[in-house]
């Protein structure tokens, strides 16, 4: 805490009004003496993807927890569509933001199909005494329930699986399942947490595809991400998160250029500055090596 | 039988597999010539101890059953004779026989080889209880000699046979020591897709299936105390495993889930001859307090399987109920002196034990795992414990304290008294089959909540509530709503079955609903049912909760091992089939990763990233 990165975003457009889906402000969340994150404002507006980058431990997935009611913010409020959201998980999924979890928590063992199903709960209404009784009611939402979920799944390429425990799927596909499960809840915003991690490069893109048709279909979506080339390819605007702090916001080349953002990813150059001899190994390396490190893709881009 | 001779050796090298695997025990060292006389040596060891059955065993009737009559088998051996049956039809599917291929479409060697060990188990174990019983061997007729004889060929030509799976074939290694070959033999492959059946074909096999489950259970309560009963849980517990490898129970299961209705209708049927079938009214008190057991395990099942919440004081729900109802039934010595119609009672005490599951469950179930398990024990206890207190010493005299309210009167509903014997369709109804036909229809209702709850939206949530909470959270289920839910549901379930409990047994005492105990009903007993049965299923805890309840009232004389034997058997369930008895589909893929053509790729290393 005590490097003091400045906290001007100084490029982000400030919004608040008109098509904002997300708006945090003042976001803090302390943990006893530790502040994982720290007065984070940030706003996503419809049709938007907002990425959400950082060095590890810098605050992201806490910063996630608070605006989907796993965690009770030490300050600030998160606001979906201009109303105040409560800090309780299934109310903010009713509200309309869905999310998936870094480490894949699928249901897994119910079936592919049934894991969308459960996304469909806060949509669907059919109580305890209505499946007793099983009226035309209950079985005509049994159905559309159905219907859409077998949707969904054609949308992720899960269709041919729909029997399958979750649990057998492959790794790329669980994530697929996930965010289907995420999107039954028909979100206006859906927040994913580090989608493509341990995916290959294929998957990756298959994973951007599969997000660039979310939007498409009138979701924003905010996405935290290891991978700066799925992220800078992917988003409109880029949040970093540094130290539970953001340290800039705005257009993907107005980040990969900022020097406190690379700073925060390698380090402050030491004093002697690296000579053009240096730089040039540099780049030099970056240019054979294929997918380099996070942080040399944020320079060398 | 004679003709036995003749298929096998025609048909010894008819279809039988070829990729299968080195015999545990091989005659010859050419597969062939000792899968032949292995062959050979089963159906002979089949055909003795068939003989044996219609020879005396022993010449004294003292002997449970009376062995002594030629031509005339009796009491264990019938036992023998249905395993020797039953060997001699397998050895011939097994060959390949047109007509009886069906029997066996999964393993096949391996089911004969259990089948052997179901014969054997059973004739030896009547030839130990007759030489302790009797005092020695010499009490032997030839036919038991010829039997044991026959049975221990039977097991030597079963182990003669080739494996079913080559070797290596389940993923595990080569075989190399007889122990490893001997273990290699019992498994079994899954049977194919059948060939597709009429409709009514199909149909009329699930209700074949449950006259035989009906008529087993009838034999099994029917058989007398101390050696017939034990034979029946030896040849049940080598029989049973047997079928299940020759692939008859999934071929069954396929067929059962494709008519649930009239599997559910055939089920009820069944259940509902039951008490047609027996004469003696003892065995009908021993079903209805199966019934109304298994009726509370699956109830718990619904709190435990579905939903995921350990409940380890459920048998309080059923003491809420037992009680409520005894309180306002008319007894003596209640304390409120009420005496409303029975369905009036049945709705008061379901109400009452909803009204505990939600103050129970209100601030219990904001706990999770272990500390709620231990939290419902504690309310368990403390309902028991305050119901002996409620005795007008150390508290208002409520519940009459240790002494219990006795002499419950019974049911009267228009007119028909449930104590008095009743003529129907020229059979005799006694007072305990009069309540075991209306304790059915509570399970009946028992299981449809089960079964209309679970695959719905709701039961859906419970499942993923049981799978990840806070994933289900997120997915917008609430968690605490439903698990409250989950709860409350059981225990009106358990209250309702506890109100007909108070009048079946007369009275009710704080003593029967303790944590454990040795006689179910208990709360670890109804959990137990519900683990050995199988989690999340509706035959599995009824199934379990049969066999936990026959298990100690048929052998009384061994009550002082009773714990010491379910901890025994307990283990070796978890060990040998982790999913119970009867395995829910999600349970089976769970345990055994195979069935699946996708198996789950290994973690990648994304998994292994710090939390940003």
């Amino acid at each position: 805490m005590t490097t003091t990165p400045t906290t001007d975003s100084a490029p982000a457009p400030r919004s608040g009004t008109g098509g904002a889906v997300l708006e945090a402000s003042g976001v803090t969340m302390r943990f006893g003496g530790l502040t994982a994150v720290r007065d984070v404002d940030l706003t996503v507006r419809a049709g938007e993807i907002v990425g959400l980058i950082g060095p590890n431990g810098a605050g992201k997935t806490t910063f996630f927890n608070c605006l989907t009611g796993l965690y009770i913010p030490t300050e600030g409020t998160v606001r979906y569509k201009g109303t105040v959201l409560p800090h309780r998980s299934h109310l903010v999924t009713q509200a309309g933001i869905a999310r998936t979890f870094q480490n894949i928590r699928l249901f897994a063992n119910m079936t592919v199909l049934e894991n969308v199903l459960v996304g469909r709960h806060t949509r669907t209404h059919e109580g305890l005494l209505s499946a007793l009784v099983r009226g035309p009611g209950f079985r005509r939402a049994e159905r559309d329930s159905e219907q859409r979920a077998m949707e969904l799944l054609d949308f992720t390429g899960l269709a041919a699986k729909r029997d399958h425990l979750a649990r057998n799927l492959p790794y790329g596909e669980q994530r697929k399942l996930e965010i289907a499960r995420a999107l039954a809840s028909e979100p206006g915003l859906l927040l994913l947490d580090e989608p493509t991690a341990g995916m290959t490069a294929i998957e990756t893109t298959a994973t951007r595809e599969l997000v660039l048709a979310i939007r498409e279909q009138g979701t924003a979506v905010l996405v935290i991400e290891h991978d700066m080339r799925f992220i800078f390819n992917l988003c409109d605007r880029v949040a970093v998160l540094v130290q539970g702090q953001k340290l800039i916001e705005g257009t993907p080349e107005t980040v990969q250029n900022d020097d406190r953002v690379i700073a925060a990813y390698l380090g402050t150059p030491f004093d002697g500055e690296p000579g053009e001899a240096e730089a040039a190994e540099v780049r030099a390396a970056e240019q054979t090596g294929t997918a380099g490190t996070d942080t040399t893709q944020g320079k060398a881009d | 039988m004679t003709t036995q001779h003749t298929d096998l050796t025609t048909a010894g090298d008819g279809p039988a597999p070829t990729t299968a695997g080195r015999p545990p025990l091989p005659l010859n060292a050419d597969p062939h010539t000792s899968r032949r006389l292995g062959r050979l040596l089963t159906g002979a060891g089949a055909v003795l101890s068939f003989a044996a059955t219609m020879l005396p065993w022993t010449w004294t009737a003292e002997f449970p059953g009376d062995l002594t009559i030629a031509f005339y088998p009796a009491g264990l051996q019938l036992l023998t004779l249905a395993a020797a049956l039953l060997t001699a039809a397998l050895l011939l599917a097994s060959a390949g026989v047109t007509g009886l291929r069906w029997l066996t479409p999964g393993g096949k060697h391996s089911a004969l080889l259990l089948m052997t060990l179901a014969n054997l188990g059973v004739t030896w174990y009547t030839a130990g209880a007759i030489a302790t019983e009797l005092g020695g061997l010499v009490n032997f007729e030839p036919g038991m000699w010829i039997g044991v004889a026959g049975t221990l060929l039977a097991v030597i030509g079963a182990l003669a046979l080739p494996t079913d799976l080559p070797p290596g074939a389940d993923g595990g290694t080569p075989a190399a020591g007889p122990w490893q070959r001997l273990r290699h033999a019992f498994k079994a492959p899954a049977p194919g897709s059948p060939a597709p059946l009429p409709g009514w074909a199909e149909i009329l096999i699930i209700c074949a299936s449950c006259a035989i489950g009906l008529y087993a259970f009838a034999y099994g309560i029917e058989a007398e105390d101390g050696p017939p009963f034990i034979g029946f849980l030896v040849m049940a517990a080598f029989a049973a495993p047997a079928l299940g490898k020759a692939g008859l129970f999934r071929r069954l299961s396929a067929l059962t889930a494709r008519h649930r209705g009239v599997t559910l209708a055939a089920a009820f049927a069944a259940a509902l001859l039951f008490p047609v079938t027996q004469s003696n009214e003892a065995y009908t008190n021993i079903a209805v307090s199966v019934l109304i057991f298994a009726t509370v395990a699956l109830g718990l099942n619904m709190v435990v399987g579905l939903a995921g919440i350990l409940d380890l004081g459920y048998v309080a729900f059923l003491g809420v109920g037992a009680y409520t109802a005894a309180l306002v039934s008319g007894a003596e010595t209640s304390s409120i002196g009420l005496h409303v119609p029975f369905w009036a009672a049945v709705l008061i005490g379901a109400a009452v034990a909803l009204v505990f599951g939600l103050v129970i469950g209100f601030p219990s179930l904001r706990l999770h795992g272990d500390y709620l398990a231990i939290v419902t024990l504690g309310f368990g206890e403390i309902f028991r414990i305050s119901v002996q207190n409620l005795d007008g010493d150390s508290g208002p005299n409520v519940t009459n304290g240790p002494n219990g309210i006795p002499n419950i009167p019974d049911l009267e509903i228009f007119g028909f008294n449930f104590g008095d014997e009743h003529t129907l369709l020229g059979f005799e109804l006694g007072r305990f089959a009069n309540y075991y036909l209306l304790m059915l229809l509570f399970t009946a209702l028992v299981v449809t909540v089960f079964r209309r709850s679970d695959n719905s939206r709701i039961g859906r949530a419970w499942i993923a509530i049981r799978e990840d909470e806070t994933a289900a959270r997120a997915m917008g289920v609430n968690a605490f709503r439903l698990k409250l839910m989950a709860f409350a549901l059981g225990a009106t379930l358990a209250g309702m079955a506890g109100t007909v409990l108070a009048h079946v047994e007369f009275s009710v005492n704080p003593e029967s609903y303790k944590f454990v105990h040795t006689a179910p009903p208990n709360s670890a007993f109804l959990l137990i049912a519900v683990i050995l049965g199988g989690m999340g299923t509706v035959s599995g805890p009824l199934i379990g909760a049969a066999l936990l309840y026959l298990i100690p009232a048929k052998l009384q004389f061994m009550a002082d091992y009773q714990l010491l034997l379910f901890g025994i058997a307990l283990i070796l369930l978890m060990r040998f089939r982790p999913e119970g008895l009867i395995a829910d589909r999600r349970k089976q893929l769970e345990f055994h990763e195979t069935g699946q053509l996708d198996i789950p790729a290994p973690a990648t290393a994304g998994l292994g990233k710090t939390e940003a």
